[in-house]
């Protein structure tokens, strides 16, 4: 392998695991204020890709009736759950959460759709369009086993990741897509040519956990989030709702998946299934990194990215087995790593 | 149910199985044959998952080797399907090791991730190795034949599968009532007791889980001459997560479970094909994986423990009574009284920049109790930690009986003698009372997994049944041996730990605070109770908050304070003490 061949690889390793990062950084986030490993924060990326596909054909995405037919659900068992509590007074509140909001953003994306608009905007509208579905999931799937052990929520999310699926043939067809490049410059250094998008994927990647960093340390809506990933009850004496918080962090990460979808759009062909790949590297890099470490989740995914450059080259076949193999001696590390007295789980 | 009842039922359900050809279509023959290829691997995880705890979403991934193993040894390289059978039992057990080995160590949640992952990868590897025939498999697969006679009707080959599931579900339940069974029981709710026992957590895990991938194997091999092709997208994640949806649908620790949930399932799936068209033709393939995850992530939110147990819940419980002319267990000999039992020297451990136990020595002699006290956060259970061994020190020496036990793991400590309870009782709930006690002998008892298996072990499981009912009739729980132990109040269930303990047939007894929580005259039971074991020539370590507990009980005392021993003597003279007065009061100054 030349030099070049290596800085092709590199460079190339870099713009998917910064991708990855991104993912990575919303699955820790969720992890850590409500314990579930959202593993279909990969394909709520894949689905923005496709949302963005249709937008820029001018057709309806089919995110619009998914986000309709699931709020629909969400407020239904909402409402529910109050009238059954005696919680009359709480209805409209919940209708604005679950109904009105994402309906209103769904209705705007699908009256938008058709009138093709320019690129800066139909890329908020994807955002818009995805954005619902994980909280609105949250109220319908995890919310009435928030207290269950970590195992069972995994579980739980790896069958919501297979109706996910089932869904994105449902609404968005079983054709791959790839977007038109959100930039088409470039630039040289030391003699490797790197796109543009190359450059904007780390640049995103950077500035958007920048950003989680700020908002975390600086702001009152980050410390509440710390303050339940540290201690749910903890918060809760203190007057936070972990179920806000919990809302709070699917939203951010939904934010996180959709930019990374919008980002590997123009460069991979996606298709309605693609995001379980994308979704479970990034998780791979998220332990790597710890599961509870940003940083550490950034720079697993990265280097995942680089494996995953490097392998493809040695066997492109093979590339996905030598990923996957890779977390078994990764995580006998972690589990090493975080060798306790183990607080026995519940029976 | 009791064992003849339940010996009826089975073989009236063996009767019904052998005549359902006679009567039904042969369509739902093969819906059968699959049922039965299905439920060999929801067995597997059934005692993998439901019964250790161990969460796999990898056993598809186990069927594929076992039926890619066979379908090369018969279709590509000629060999016949019973030297498949042979290779595929080989490989998959092989691999199972091999990733049990360097996966089981994991804690909780990553250990089910690893197996996601190799669960994909091996997954991946089927469609992408050229002689496997990539994606498109392996076809024109011989059929199995015993004698000449070809099983190619799935009427035929009907019998071999569900001949080997009951075959496979008589092994594993007699397994689950022998000595090996309870330790993987046992595995359910952390290590911390398991290894306090003396069973070896590790082992016990990769037995369960090499079990386990052996009836994937079988059913691999099965799934290959019955449907007489293979492909990459039979053994894909999606399946491995379908395989545990059956385990999880049968029921939590329930062998017949895994049949149940995989007819379920497969029943469910079959009429979901039939009607989604009529629903929404054109849609059915999709709308059939979103209907199916919904009704399982509707079924892990409403009805986790799932149908089996719900059911047996209403039937009456199991009582094999115990056999009072069994032989004794051998017991050890109990050392002369006075001689130094553990030797505690200069012992230091830190947390981080806390020091908990700070060049702490004392000695514990020889049929006597010795109480450890000190006020919250003076270091005692970490103390007591480090005695048993569940904690490394970081200086100093403990010996027990004359053997140093710094690199001794705790269930060597267990093996050498040391029973202990636990602060917080830790009892198998689901398990009954007997059953929980019966695992504090395990150290005392030898069969293996096969001869529980095959019930080889039955004069010595009555030897320790026999023990287990005597222990608790010691403690005065005679009455309740066969109680699930969670159903006990909690004075009850921190005496069915002393049974355990005294199950093993120790030298020393270490108590973790036994008297907490426990009403005035359950303690003055418990301590006429200490007394007599001590009167038996057993050794006593207490760890205690209850003054008046430890004062009238003791013949010695330690008192630490702030991580150190702040002094040492007979209750009299600590009473007197003003220092102990000082730490538990504060200064009077």
């Amino acid at each position: 392998m030349s030099f070049d061949i290596a800085a092709i690889l590199a460079v190339d390793g870099v713009s998917n695991g910064a991708i990855y990062a991104l993912v990575a950084i919303g699955t820790v986030l969720l992890f850590s204020v409500t314990r579930v490993m959202f593993v279909p924060f990969g394909d709520l990326a894949a689905f923005t890709a496709l949302t963005l596909a249709a937008l820029d054909g001018g057709k309806r995405p089919g995110t619009v009736a998914l986000v309709a037919i699931l709020a629909a659900l969400a407020f239904s068992m909402e409402a529910f759950a109050l009238l059954r509590a005696g919680r009359r007074r709480d209805l409209p509140k919940a209708a604005l959460y679950y109904l009105l909001v994402p309906g209103v953003l769904a209705a705007i994306v699908g009256v938008a759709a058709p009138l093709h608009p320019p690129l800066p905007v139909r890329l908020l509208l994807a955002l818009m369009a995805v954005t619902p579905i994980a909280p609105l999931l949250d109220r319908i799937v995890f919310r009435p086993v928030a207290d269950a052990p970590v195992l069972l929520l995994l579980i739980i999310a790896v069958a919501l990741h297979f109706a996910l699926v089932g869904l994105g043939l449902l609404f968005f067809g079983p054709e791959g897509v790839r977007t038109e490049p959100l930039t088409s410059g470039s630039l040289e250094i030391f003699g490797t040519t790197i796109s543009g998008q190359t450059v904007l994927i780390v640049v995103a990647a950077l500035a958007l956990s920048g950003l989680l960093y700020v908002c975390f340390d600086y702001t009152l809506v980050g410390k509440a989030l710390r303050a339940v990933s540290s201690n749910r009850t903890g918060a809760r004496l203190m007057g936070i709702r972990p179920a806000r918080a919990g809302a709070i962090a699917y939203i951010l990460g939904s934010v996180l998946a959709g930019v990374s979808g919008i980002l590997i759009a123009p460069v991979n062909t996606i298709f309605y299934d693609s995001g379980f790949l994308i979704g479970l590297k990034a998780f791979v890099g998220a332990i790597i990194g710890g599961l509870y470490s940003y940083p550490g989740a950034a720079l697993g995914a990265l280097f995942v990215g680089l494996l995953e450059s490097f392998a493809s080259f040695e066997s492109s076949s093979l590339k996905d087995v030598i990923v996957f193999s890779l977390l078994v001696p990764i995580l006998m590390w972690r589990s090493i790593a975080s060798l306790h007295l183990e607080e026995d789980d519940e029976e | 149910m009791t064992r003849r009842r339940k010996s009826i039922a089975g073989v009236l359900a063996l009767v019904a199985l052998a005549a359902a050809p006679l009567f039904l279509s042969s369509f739902t023959i093969s819906l059968l044959d699959y049922i039965g290829v299905y439920a060999l691997v929801a067995i597997g995880l059934a005692l993998l998952t439901g019964v250790g705890g161990i969460v796999s979403f990898g056993q598809a991934a186990f069927v594929g080797v076992g039926a890619y193993a066979t379908a090369w040894a018969s279709a590509l390289a000629g060999y016949s399907p019973w030297v498949g059978l042979a290779l595929a039992i080989v490989l998959t057990c092989g691999v199972a090791a091999v990733l049990g080995a360097t996966t089981l160590r994991l804690q909780g949640h990553f250990l089910s991730l690893s197996t996601l992952a190799w669960g994909l990868a091996i997954g991946f590897l089927f469609g992408n190795v050229e002689g496997l025939g990539n994606f498109s498999g392996i076809s024109s697969i011989p059929p199995i034949r015993i004698g000449s006679l070809a099983l190619t009707e799935s009427a035929q080959i009907y019998y071999l599968i569900w001949g080997v599931v009951a075959a496979s579900l008589v092994a594993l339940s007699n397994l689950l009532n022998s000595r090996a069974g309870r330790a993987i029981r046992a595995l359910r709710g952390g290590n911390v007791l398991v290894e306090s026992l003396g069973i070896d957590s590790f082992r016990t895990k990769l037995a369960a889980f090499v079990i386990a991938a052996l009836l994937a194997a079988l059913s691999g091999w099965l799934y290959a001459h019955m449907s007489r092709f293979v492909s990459p997208a039979t053994f894909d994640a999606g399946m491995g997560i379908e395989y545990l949806m059956m385990a999880m649908v049968g029921g939590q620790g329930s062998l017949i479970g895994g049949v149940v949930g995989a007819s379920i399932i497969t029943f469910l799936k079959n009429s979901i094909q039939d009607y989604l068209p009529l629903i929404s033709p054109g849609a059915s393939g999709q709308l059939e994986v979103v209907a199916f995850s919904a009704i399982f992530i509707l079924f892990l939110q409403r009805a986790r423990r799932g149908i089996v147990p719900y059911i047996v819940d209403r039937l009456p419980k199991a009582s094999e009574p115990v056999d009072e002319s069994a032989a004794d267990l051998p017991k050890r000999r109990q050392p002369p009284a006075g001689r130094t039992i553990l030797s505690v020297d200069q012992v230091v451990r830190r947390f981080g920049g806390l020091t908990a136990v700070n060049l702490v020595s004392f000695e514990v002699r020889a049929a006597e109790i010795l109480g450890l006290i000190g006020p919250n956060g003076a270091g005692k259970s970490t103390m007591f930690n480090l005695c048993t061994g569940a904690l490394p020190m970081d200086s100093g020496a403990i010996a027990f009986a004359g053997e140093p036990i710094r690199r001794m793991p705790q269930r060597a400590i267990a093996r050498a003698g040391v029973s202990r309870t636990f602060q917080h009782v830790k009892l198998r709930p689901r398990m009954s009372v007997i059953d929980n006690v019966l695992l504090g002998a395990h150290t005392r008892t030898k069969a293996g997994i096969a001869a529980g298996m095959l019930r080889l072990d039955r004069s010595e499981e009555a030897s320790a049944r026999k023990e287990a009912q005597a222990q608790l009739q010691r403690v005065g729980l005679g009455d309740v041996l066969f109680e699930e132990a969670g159903n006990l109040p909690l004075g009850k269930q921190r005496l069915v730990e002393i049974a355990r303990a005294l199950a093993a047939d120790p030298v020393l007894l270490v108590l973790d605070e036994p008297a907490a929580g426990l009403r005035r005259n359950e303690k003055m039971a418990l301590a006429e109770l200490l007394r007599s074991l001590r009167a038996d020539g057993l050794t006593i370590l207490l760890v205690e908050h209850d003054m008046e507990f430890v004062m009238s009980l003791v013949d010695r005392i330690v008192v630490m304070d702030f991580g150190s021993k702040l002094c040492e003597g007979l209750p009299a003279e600590i009473r007197a003490d003003p220092r102990v007065q000082e730490a538990y009061l504060g200064s009077l100054a």
